[in-house]
């Protein structure tokens, strides 16, 4: 009996000690073996809650602040905590109905779940969020006010310059490995925001917070031991007048076209103004996503920045770099004259102009002479000491890619466009070896033809002639507060000069377009107690297609003082019809005045200024682009309705008529009212759609005769 | 007064008394570090008696007065009375039918106003008692199978009672009571038996039902050549061997899709399932529908329309296994803090331990209990009464049942069964059985030179 006992208590401890030694061994197993819990422990249960610096401010030369932050709210939802909110007090505020509220809440429910904050309507308007703000005690927990810092323009101004910031897709975060961004993170899409992104970013901070089962952070891990502190954005200075920017901008009003002044001791740029321009204020607020779709759609095309992103052909403004390589080829001198009979004729066609008479350099520039210039480009092309025209058209093009144009300058804000120099090899391609002459290309020495250049390649041209011969690559940002940590200004400092040109030969171009303020096509633009050297040109432009002519571009570059040059600037005011004299050259007059001057007193120029203002340019063909893209969007809305079957389609018609069921009264009001449907898209539509390319472009206008350009 | 604590200590065994307090103290902590969070009000919170830690402490000074007023009665009260406790015991769990309330969906407690009580639990004590009353009795022979299916049903009763109150967790622990009717002599073949119906059950779920028929048959035939000469001498033999083949293949076949298509819960079918890494979804589209209705009300199904994976367990075994060796400090674990574990202040209170205190935290109370437990058994041996013996491996028994099943569940070993973990888990009814329970058999332990009936 004694054994049977102690037989079956020993099977019971052995039970129980086994058992025991199983769990002990499982224990063992979870947590010193495996290291895999504590990895899903610290994803569910850790938050890194990234800390955003804030971004950098960027100043102008008067160390005003043009680009700052200020803060903005969001209205967050937390859909499981919404029972019993008088929701009554959202609708009011935000004026939307139950049923958007509704689908709102759902919206949020399906983003982030129902414990977690969704944006119920992001960035408010100051007047909602001072509303909300007062009742946030009747629609919380279910609500919350949320701070969002975003960027504030206290100017107004200088919009395509500044660029501006948008949400981090896919495309960015794959360009960006391994920086640290997120989904959703703002950062820079154009303009210097984009460029500078490294240096106004700042460095961001982690905060670990413990977080509960319904994914809300609750508290500090910690006391935030392992937490690292933001650092705010370094801050950027440029040479921008703010001043002049914006008088540039009211000048530019209802223009398409460019200004662009540069300082062209340093390259800096002092204002830079795409006409049409847009708000760039607008692109922060609540109502952002709709203004850029809108300015998607403009035909006028606010968004492109015209001063480096449409190219043209430069017009007369050219004939001054042509002068320029003939003197340094020799194979004019300042003394050498042709007889321009008010025309060239050297090729069989004329290519006219308004004075014809004997020119020497000078009268040529100030006179803008058709005639001298194609002869001038002859003899450079023409030149024996070169074994042909391909040799010697090709050390024309060193020349001019020398000067700046040709290739893109490197200027720090995206999007700029290289223009075109054509050299032999362009020719070749063109026309085919050997089958082209001096006169194939002849208009390229008036600045008509292939050549194409961009606002700031213009700009940046008078740069090199007002310094005799260098220029530093134009660029908007002077300097990064601390230091340029990542080498994004080092190109901004070395002097390019690749070509030589003697002094002499520069006096003489000086000379030249002096006199154009003087007594030749901008006289009327002469700036008082200024000498200001000048060049008009007019460019004439076609209609994609090459047939349809459109009316001229105004162009006016210029630097000043002839001594001591302050500002090199250009301006182009598209399709204006008359002459460069007539609006670009006032425009660069006034600005350069503002600039030098601080001020404009003169009555009479500021009557000018105002006159310029209210002068609306915009040429007439963009109304029917205007009226295109409105029917287009229309046939699509039409579309839409009819496969959704809100509306029936009557009979055939030219076009496609709406007929909303309820409204069939208003029938006849909303027929008149629509445009007539819009002739067959033809090559047309590339312009409209893709990116701009502007009408002169090279190839469309190679079967074209170059056209006689005047002044 | 000093002679009247002399005769009071007198015999206590003082080492049970200590691990009694220790792992109380221990449950204590736990329950205090799963509901504090920094900036609560101590002082407020424990007079408020609003936290659990602190109603846990109320319970805890109730219990040892209790404690004390059982260390001071005679020995004899509990062998007078075992039989009208077993009966007090049934009539509570009947009366929980009526007068109960419904607590997470099974109705098997009774509102006593400053605690709620579940019959079910304490009826353990009463069963104890009984049991010892009636295999300590002259007239019991235990080698009768009828004394042996009487003690099974003195046993196995509140366990009934406890199933149709829909508490299938409390009701296994009765089945903890045939270690102690092994160790008083109740045939080992019973727990061969029952063991190997165990795994034919588990195996039904696992193995596809042709190939374990297949294997079955093959077991079965192999058996018949191997015992071929015997057969030929004993027919019966033959018989065991067909007969056993045919009850195995019963019950793969048509007794386990039986009992876990019709006879459980849904719920409890998945439970056991998931111990063994297998998704169940009831094979009747109603039920399957109602099932999957019930699991998308609870939140538990994933985006794809599936089941979400047994949430508890994968976050108790989280919670467990994110300790390490050191665990993460007092009143450091992120787990526990952010409410991750369900049911973690009862049933999963070990996981509190096992993230703060880490291996040796978990290994400590493990080393704990099996101290308590190889005492106890030692303690059991020692007696002279068999009264005293068969209540002895009755608490042991009860103990180690909690113990294992209650700590498996959280590691991944065992089936999510609601029973909590002795003296640790936050609830007044367990901690006060199991206080009973211990200070009953300290103080029959203390009379074991007398011979009880």
């Amino acid at each position: 009996m004694i054994d049977f006992n102690s037989i079956r208590s020993r099977v019971i401890r052995a039970i129980f000690a086994g058992s025991f030694l199983i769990i002990l061994f499982q224990l063992f197993n979870l947590q010193v073996l495996s290291s895999k819990y504590s990895r899903m422990a610290e994803d569910q249960a850790i938050y890194r809650k990234i800390v955003y610096p804030s971004r950098g401010l960027v100043y102008d030369r008067n160390r005003h602040v043009i680009l700052d932050n200020t803060t903005l709210f969001d209205l967050v939802v937390i859909p499981s905590q919404l029972k019993g909110i008088d929701t009554g007090v959202i609708l009011r505020i935000l004026n939307i109905d139950t049923a958007d509220f509704k689908e709102r809440v759902i919206t949020a429910i399906i983003k982030n779940g129902r414990y977690q904050p969704s944006v119920f309507q992001g960035l408010l308007d100051e007047r909602s969020y001072a509303r909300l703000n007062e009742s946030l005690y009747k629609i919380q927990p279910g609500f919350d006010l949320i701070a969002r810092p975003v960027r504030k323009y206290p100017f107004n101004a200088a919009g395509p310059l500044l660029g501006y910031l948008g949400e981090a897709d896919s495309n960015f975060l794959k360009k960006h490995d391994g920086e640290g961004y997120r989904m959703g993170d703002y950062v820079g899409i154009n303009g210097i925001e984009k460029v500078y992104e490294k240096a106004l970013m700042g460095e961001r901070g982690i905060q670990y917070w413990l977080r509960d089962n319904k994914n809300r952070p609750t508290q500090p891990l910690e006391n935030g031991k392992f937490d690292s502190a933001a650092v705010s954005g370094k801050n950027l200075y440029t040479s921008i007048d703010m001043d002049l920017q914006q008088f540039g901008e009211k000048l530019m009003a209802n223009k398409m076209g460019s200004i662009v002044a540069i300082n062209p001791k340093t390259g800096s740029i002092i204002a830079m103004v795409s006409g049409p321009g847009y708000d760039p204020s607008r692109l922060t607020g609540s109502e952002r996503r709709k203004y850029f779709n809108s300015l998607l759609r403009d035909p006028l095309k606010p968004l492109l920045n015209r001063s480096v992103g449409a190219t043209y052909s430069p017009g007369s403004t050219f004939k001054t770099l042509n002068a320029l390589i003939g003197l340094q080829e020799g194979v004019i001198t300042t003394h050498t004259s042709f007889y321009c009979p008010g025309a060239y004729v050297g090729c069989g066609k004329r290519m006219g102009c308004l004075d014809p008479g004997t020119f020497a350099m000078q009268a040529a520039i100030t006179h803008s002479c058709n005639g001298y210039f194609g002869n001038v480009m002859e003899k450079i092309i023409n030149n024996n000491i070169y074994p042909n025209v391909d040799s010697s058209l090709n050390v024309w093009a060193r020349y001019m890619k020398g000067f700046g144009l040709g290739h893109r300058l490197g200027i720090d804000i995206p999007g700029e466009r290289p223009g075109l120099v054509p050299d032999a090899n362009y020719y070749n391609k063109a026309w085919g070896k050997g089958k082209w002459s001096y006169c194939s290309f002849k208009s390229v020495s008036i600045g008509q033809g292939e050549v194409n250049s961009s606002p700031l390649q213009v700009a940046n041209e008078m740069a090199y002639i007002a310094n005799k011969g260098w220029y530093i690559t134009p660029h908007v940002v002077d300097s990064i507060e601390g230091g340029d940590k990542w080498g994004l200004m080092d190109k901004y400092k070395e002097r390019h000069s690749s070509v030589h040109v003697a002094d002499s030969v520069f006096e003489a171009v000086h000379d030249g377009m002096q006199g154009v303020m003087d007594e030749g096509t901008g006289r009327g633009s002469q700036v008082p107690g200024i000498v200001v050297c000048g060049k008009t040109g007019t460019v004439e432009n076609y209609a994609p297609g090459g047939i349809i002519k459109r009316p001229n571009h105004a162009f006016f570059a210029a630097f000043a003082p002839r001594e001591n040059p302050q500002i090199a600037i250009m301006c182009v005011v598209e399709n204006s019809g008359r002459f460069g004299g007539t609006y670009a050259a006032p425009i660069v007059s006034l600005m350069i005045e503002k600039y030098l001057k601080d001020s404009i007193t003169d009555k009479a120029r500021l009557a000018k200024a105002e006159w310029l203002e209210k002068q609306y340019l915009i040429p007439a063909f963009v109304y029917a682009d205007f009226r295109r893209q409105d029917s287009i969007d229309h046939r699509k809305d039409t579309a839409y309705l009819l496969s959704k079957g809100y509306i029936r389609k009557l009979r055939d018609t030219l076009g496609i008529e709406d007929i909303d069921m309820e409204v069939d009264v208003k029938k006849e009001d909303r027929k008149a009212s629509l445009p007539k449907a819009p002739p067959p898209p033809n090559n047309d539509s590339s312009a409209q759609q893709g990116e701009i390319i502007l009408p002169n472009n090279s190839n469309e206008r190679r079967r074209v005769a170059p056209a006689d350009s005047t002044q | 007064m000093a002679r009247n604590e002399q005769i009071i200590s007198k015999g206590i065994n003082w080492t049970i008394i200590w691990l009694y307090l220790a792992l109380v103290f221990i449950g204590l902590i736990a329950i205090f570090s799963v509901e504090f969070r920094p900036g609560d009000d101590l002082l407020k919170s424990i007079t408020g008696l609003k936290t659990n830690y602190s109603k846990q402490l109320l319970y805890l000074v109730f219990c040892l007065v209790l404690g004390i007023f059982i260390l001071i009665t005679d020995s004899k009260f509990f062998t007078a009375t075992a039989n009208l406790f077993y009966v007090f015991g049934i009539i509570l769990l009947l009366a929980t039918f009526v007068l109960g309330k419904n607590v997470n969906g099974s109705r098997s407690w009774i509102p006593l106003g400053f605690m709620n009580l579940q019959p079910a639990e304490t009826c353990k004590i009463f069963v104890a008692l009984a049991l010892a009353k009636y295999l300590s009795r002259l007239e019991t022979d235990f080698r009768q199978w009828r004394s042996q299916l009487i003690a099974i049903a003195l046993a196995l009763t509140p366990a009934v009672f406890s199933i149709l109150q829909n508490e299938t967790g409390l009701a296994l622990v009765y089945f903890a009571f045939f270690i102690v009717l092994y160790r008083e002599g109740l045939p080992a073949s019973y727990l061969v038996i029952g063991a190997s119906v165990a795994v034919l059950v588990v195996a039904s779920v696992l193995v596809n039902p042709n190939t374990l028929a297949i294997i079955l048959t093959a077991i079965a035939v192999l058996s018949l050549l191997l015992l071929r000469r015997k057969i030929r001498r004993n027919k019966l033999i033959l018989a065991i061997i067909v007969g056993s083949w045919l009850i195995s293949v019963g019950i793969q076949r048509f007794a386990v899709p039986f009992l876990f298509e019709t006879a459980m819960q849904p719920y409890q079918v998945e439970r056991i399932m998931s111990m063994f890494g297998k998704d169940y979804v009831p094979q009747d589209s109603v039920k399957a529908a109602a099932f999957m209705k019930q699991k998308e009300k609870m939140g538990k199904v994933n985006k794809k329309g599936g089941k979400e994976e047994n949430y508890n367990v994968k976050q108790s075994k989280i919670a467990i296994g994110s300790g390490g060796l050191l665990g993460k400090g007092f009143l450091k674990g992120a787990v526990t803090k952010g409410d991750f574990v369900p049911e973690q202040h009862t049933d999963f209170i070990f996981t509190a331990l096992g993230e703060s205190f880490g291996f040796w935290g978990t290994a400590l109370v493990v080393i704990i209990y099996l101290v308590l437990l190889m005492v106890i058994v030692n303690m059991a041996e020692r007696q002279r009464s068999v009264f005293s013996r068969v209540y002895a491996y009755s608490v042991a028994a009860i103990i180690f049942f909690h113990v294992v099943v209650n700590i498996c569940m959280t590691i991944g070993l065992a089936p999510v069964i609601g029973i909590p973990l002795p003296l640790i888990s936050y609830g007044g009814s367990s901690l006060l059985t199991f206080t009973v329970f211990i200070f009953i058999l300290v103080r029959l332990d203390a009379d074991r030179q007398v011979v009880l009936r």
